[in-house]
């Protein structure tokens, strides 16, 4: 740590650790449903359980990408944050917001919409949230003795997120029309705003535990960014296909998200040439796991599973199907959870002064939740096979689907078990390393 | 070799003409003579059974043209499938319904509000999904 105003990102972080847990123990209420475990159902139904799941999701990726940036743009523009106090009442106003949303979820109180169900009231309090985090980080760059150019994507990330929140917030009549600009939200946030936030944070990450020179790690941000905005902005049309417009999205978005793949691709080529090209041994040997397992694991579920169902004849059976859910979870685990598990793990030994490097839960923590959720993601993906082949070939009725694949759901339970084991170790290990102190300064040597 | 500057180059050039791209072909969409919904035929009724979809987040457990979270059956051709009155009996149960043991939230809607909800489903169904809606309700009367 080099700057005090830096220790703002550890209450981000561990906001990051809470609201993580209780999306897991939601999840877990679901995979009961799903096998007919239904006792929490008068309290907690499917849908509560599903919202709460999903939009803790979006919060606690969100508050750590935020605690990333608090945590990332001091050391690159070279100053303390503009003020520490209103990123402070930045972190209780979004917390404040978080808990009411998840409440409110409970007493039918939500829009209705995947992925963006917080109700209209709470959308403009989270903008004047995300305007004031703006404003901190922006205005910190702005008075910055430097302007690099991770610092200059990651905040590029977080501004335009903020601005495709906006079309979310447009009420339709045409259920059509909401589905269409639902996704300029939730897919330009997830395959393109949301890349350069994790571009920025990877780079980042990169030059301080590889070594390598800036300018190459920052010019091969440059062309990944690049790639997932030429793939990622046409590539939306792979929502389009079969929600009732055009046709002539089966093609622009066949052919742009055929080449998602390609930006996952040069990251993880990106992360893992630069970690062979650095001579720099850093000792945070858990923090370079997560960076480079990141980049990796986002190339698999994000590129090659989404691949797997984005052409037009292939999306035509998967469409609607649990085949989504196995993407979407071994990708948002990839790109955006292990990203930010990466740099809470960089950050903690700065943050705390204690070098508390390679610990056996650490190591444990990495291995057990990466081989849980991908016995989960096989556990969806054979579920989902199996749902598009009796359901849309064989005709068969959805319930009776639904009885065929439960046994699929106790093997992603066990599967689920074992993640949350390794999340659990991974949330010890930061309580273990206790809080953020001032003495960390004179410790830091990066 | 690339220098830092062609790559930024690349990147900006390739963002902005692949969002004006973006642009044009969503005014594309929406024009009335590229229309697919029967936008025209969305009256009061209509609205009202959206805003009940959404104020109950039906979206939770089913899915309709093809998004949701795949719980609950897939309802873009359910009135083609099971007809309006056991729609309608589902929606003002004031039992959770248990297809299979899977229970659904009791709703138990007032007679206008299952009315609205019908209107609602009858306008989904009519939406061409560029065959989508042939695969994704085997039991739909096929229009081919």
């Amino acid at each position: 740590m080099k700057y005090k105003s830096q220790k703002i990102a550890y209450w981000f972080f561990a906001l990051c650790m809470l609201l993580f847990s209780l999306q897991i123990i939601y999840g877990f209420i679901m995979g009961f449903d799903r096998i007919g475990l239904q006792g929490l159902h008068d309290i907690i139904p499917f849908n509560t359980a599903r919202a709460v799941h999903t939009n803790l999701l979006v919060v606690w990726l969100l508050t750590g990408f935020m605690g990333a940036a608090y945590y990332i743009i001091p050391e690159e523009a070279q100053r303390e944050l503009i003020s520490v106090k209103w990123a402070y009442i930045q972190l209780i106003s979004l917390a404040i917001v978080g808990v009411v949303a998840v409440i409110g979820f409970h007493f039918n109180l939500w829009e209705g919409r995947k992925f963006l169900e917080i109700p209209r009231e709470l959308d403009f309090l989270v903008v004047v949230n995300v305007l004031l985090f703006l404003g901190l980080i922006l205005g910190t760059l702005f008075k910055g003795k430097r302007k690099t150019t991770t610092a200059l994507v990651l905040s590029m990330g977080l501004l335009f997120a903020a601005l495709l929140y906006l079309p979310g917030m447009i009420w339709f009549d045409s259920q059509v029309m909401d589905s269409f600009f639902r996704w300029w939200v939730v897919h330009l946030w997830v395959e393109g705003v949301w890349e350069l936030i994790m571009g920025g944070i990877l780079s980042y990450l990169l030059i301080k535990l590889t070594g390598v020179d800036r300018e190459v790690i920052e010019k091969w941000l440059y062309v990944i960014i690049g790639l997932t905005f030429l793939s990622g902005v046409l590539g939306t049309g792979h929502h389009y296909y079969y929600i009732g417009v055009n046709k002539i999205w089966l093609i622009v978005g066949g052919i742009f998200s055929a080449l998602e793949p390609l930006a996952f691709l040069a990251m993880a080529l990106f992360a893992v040439n630069m970690y062979r090209k650095g001579e720099k041994s850093h000792p945070n040997k858990i923090a370079l796991f997560w960076t480079i397992g990141s980049a990796i694991v986002s190339f698999i579920g994000a590129g090659l599973l989404g691949f797997a169902h984005t052409l037009p004849q292939t999306n035509l059976y998967t469409h609607g199907t649990l085949v989504t859910a196995m993407h979407g979870h071994y990708a948002f685990w990839g790109a955006y959870a292990m990203i930010v598990l990466a740099i809470i793990s960089y950050a903690l030994p700065n943050l705390t002064g204690r070098k508390r490097y390679n610990s056996v839960q650490g190591n444990a923590a990495f291995w057990l939740s990466n081989i849980g959720i991908l016995g989960m993601t096989v556990a969806f993906g054979v579920a989902g096979v199996a749902q598009v082949y009796m359901e849309r070939k064989l005709k068969m009725e959805f319930m009776e689907v639904q009885k065929e694949t439960e046994i699929h759901f106790v093997v992603l339970l066990i599967c689920a078990t074992m993640f949350t084991v390794g999340i659990s170790l991974f949330i010890y290990d930061f309580i273990k390393y206790g809080k953020p102190t001032d003495e960390a300064l004179e410790i830091e040597n990066n | 070799m690339l220098s830092k500057s062609q790559a930024r180059a690349f990147f900006l050039g390739g963002t902005v003409v692949t969002f004006l791209v973006f642009i044009g072909l969503t005014i594309y969409s929406f024009m009335p003579k590229n229309d697919q919904t029967n936008y025209g035929k969305i009256d009061a009724q209509v609205v009202k059974g959206k805003e009940i979809w959404e104020s109950n987040n039906c979206m939770g457990c089913h899915t309709i043209l093809g998004e949701g979270a795949y719980y609950a059956p897939e309802l873009t051709k359910v009135i083609d499938r099971r007809g309006d009155a056991y729609v309608k009996a589902v929606l003002m149960s004031k039992e959770p319904w248990q297809p299979r043991g899977r229970k659904m939230v009791a709703y138990a809607m007032s007679d206008e509000e299952a009315e609205a909800v019908i209107a609602y489903f009858k306008w989904i169904g009519k939406i061409d999904l560029n065959g989508f809606d042939r695969i994704v309700s085997p039991l739909a009367k096929d229009k081919q």
